[in-house]
């Protein structure tokens, strides 16, 4: 099953769309990604623009969603919401992956002492709770998105090294890999041509899992006021400012709180339908991490 | 034996002496240090030195280390910035309300978590099992901030049943912070369950395809019998460890949740320590928690230790 198939994207669809549950997750994500795409043609209203005479009005036809207590329109912030979570979530998906594999494998391939001491640091390391670690790195450099990226990126990588080695470890004393290195084959070519192949769709799907943990990291320190910084509406912000005054306008909290949870529950879904399709055993989310 | 409790002590204090080091580190890795940070851009270079002098920032890192080290064991903490003051006066009632949460959320969670684990797992697929999986998926998904505030919203916007945030202080008696605790906890309890139960729900439909049940059930035990005396004793010991795995991420969701609600405990001291750019005090904080893991973790593997005596050989 996790033999070297060809990656192809035609197949990664076909998994995907096999069975309903994935094929509900695969299109609320879809829909998401083109919301959030084309959210900055298809808001209706400047989502910063404060209105005094129309604060905390409930929905109407001129505000779909209400408006929030400084008279924003919460259908276009909501809109606009998701879109620097996701994209600080995929810048840092994109290094937690490339570090945590790269790491990961090498330690399976070269084993011995040099694997036994990377284990144990990336062991310690993960027994600080995610959100302390990215708080240390908060507290010294300002929230900032641009700060937040490789705090992440690093955070998250820990979770892939386990997994990348897992994986590798299933490959480094089948007979193909014995024999590359019979061949002389260096170690890089070693991980890259023989090993990488073969556990690049365990890596493919927890990637995209680290994609929907990073965004609800990000979501939480926004919710914290660590993350994306206002005026940039974001939901977990919104979901921060709209806390007090849930009795009088809750759905200036409901909207952004459907958002996130559906976005990430139909991310869910797809990853789910995906490593079911693929054979690829899917990692729960770590407990911690 | 002893040589395998030896060895998991030692490879506690391994990790309890890299988590410092990581600490410790990982701040003097970034530009600026905790005075510049905290006096901002716009200080004397008089007042930095002055500040650098105070707590000790010009003696070289590797001995700051051991002096911080060692404070800390002796439970010196440190001063914080912000509030002048020393950091271990500020944690320790905070540490005290945080123990209260996490040991209501533990005390009625993990029995919870048990006893939904073995029923859904005894009927994988059915009624139950659906519901019970269903709701649990649910909580591992959606992030703890807004379970907190759905939490909220339905049992005290709504229903009315409780104080939505906790409005006593941080050195309040401790049975006001148990009824304070409330929902943080069922919040906290909604979640950890979920997480536990899917692992003991694994393990018993494990179990109950093994040969042994198999055997107990065609030797013509009762079910009753099958369940309590063969297949909860052996469900049960891996989720053990899993427990120990999940007081980590208790750890990290008490910080969200503690905010949430309000709750004057550890996790929301890191919040405001973070916002008021108190570096020694997250230092601090960061630490604490790093060790109160490892320690649970040894907790666990120990009783596992005891229960199960098929660890107790060394293994590589």
């Amino acid at each position: 099953m996790r033999g070297a198939r060809r990656l192809v994207v035609p197949q990664v669809l076909r998994d995907l769309l096999a069975k309903r549950s994935g094929r509900i997750g695969f299109v609320i994500v879809c829909l998401h990604l083109s919301v959030a795409v084309a959210a900055p043609m298809i808001a209706p209203q400047d989502p910063t623009h404060q209105d005094a005479a129309a604060m905390l009005q409930s929905p109407s036809l001129a505000h779909w969603f209400g408006t929030d207590r400084l008279g924003r329109d919460v259908f276009s912030r909501t809109l606009l919401g998701g879109r620097e979570a996701m994209l600080i979530a995929t810048l840092a998906t994109v290094i937690a992956m490339a570090w945590g594999s790269a790491l990961g494998i090498l330690a399976a391939l070269i084993g011995g002492r040099a694997d036994a001491i990377v284990m144990r640091f990336v062991d310690a390391m993960m027994s600080i709770p995610w959100i302390l670690m990215v708080m240390l790195f908060v507290a010294a450099l300002g929230s900032s998105s641009v700060a937040l990226v490789p705090v992440l990126g690093f955070s998250y990588g820990l979770s892939v090294v386990y997994l990348a080695r897992a994986a590798t470890l299933d490959f480094v004393t089948r007979d193909f890999v014995v024999a590359a290195q019979i061949r002389g084959h260096s170690r890089w070519s070693i991980a890259f041509t023989e090993l990488l192949p073969n556990v690049r769709d365990s890596l493919a799907v927890q990637g995209a899992m680290q994609w929907s943990w990073i965004l609800l990291a990000v979501s939480s320190l926004s919710f914290l006021g660590m993350g994306v910084a206002p005026p940039t509406p974001d939901w977990g912000q919104m979901i921060a400012d709209a806390r007090g005054i849930m009795q009088r306008a809750p759905w200036a909290l409901i909207w952004p709180m459907l958002a996130l949870s559906s976005l990430v529950i139909g991310m869910n879904l797809a990853v789910d339908a995906w490593a079911r399709a693929t054979g690829v055993e899917r990692n729960r989310r770590v407990p911690g991490a | 034996m002893a040589a395998v409790l030896l060895q998991r002590i030692g490879l506690a204090l391994v990790t309890m002496v890299i988590i410092a080091v990581v600490v410790f580190f990982a701040l003097e890795l970034m530009p600026g240090d905790a005075c510049s940070v905290n006096l901002g851009r716009g200080a004397s270079d008089s007042m930095l030195a002055a500040c650098h002098t105070r707590l000790g920032l010009d003696q070289p890192p590797i001995w700051r280390f051991v002096t911080w080290a060692g404070d800390f064991l002796r439970g010196d903490l440190g001063i914080s910035m912000q509030r002048e003051r020393p950091i271990a006066e500020i944690v320790g009632w905070r540490l005290r309300n945080t123990l209260i949460l996490a040991g209501v959320t533990s005390v009625i969670g993990i029995p919870l978590a048990l006893g939904l684990g073995v029923l859904a797992g005894l009927n994988p697929d059915g009624p139950l099992d659906m519901a019970i999986s269903g709701v649990a998926i649910f909580a591992m998904t959606v992030p703890e901030f807004i379970s907190g505030t759905l939490m909220i919203l339905v049992f005290s916007v709504i229903l009315g049943w409780a104080a939505g945030v906790v409005t006593i202080g941080y050195k309040a008696p401790a049975f006001e912070l148990v009824k304070a605790s409330i929902l943080p906890a069922a919040t906290l309890i909604f979640i950890l369950a979920a997480h536990i139960l899917r692992m003991v729900r694994a393990s018993v439909v494990e179990v109950m395809q093994s040969d042994f049940v198999q055997m107990a059930r065609l030797k013509g035990a009762s079910r009753r019998r099958v369940i309590w005396h063969h297949v909860v004793p052996n469900a049960l010991l891996p989720a053990i460890s899993i427990i120990g795995l999940t007081m980590a991420w208790l750890l990290g969701g008490v910080v969200i949740v503690e905010s949430v609600f309000n709750f004057p405990g550890l996790g929301r001291l890191a919040v405001d320590a973070v916002a008021d750019q108190d570096l020694p005090l997250v230092q601090a904080i960061a630490l604490l928690f790093g060790l109160i893991y490892v320690l649970t973790n040894l907790g666990a593997d120990l009783v596992a230790l005891i229960l199960n005596p098929r660890l107790r050989t060394r293994r590589q």
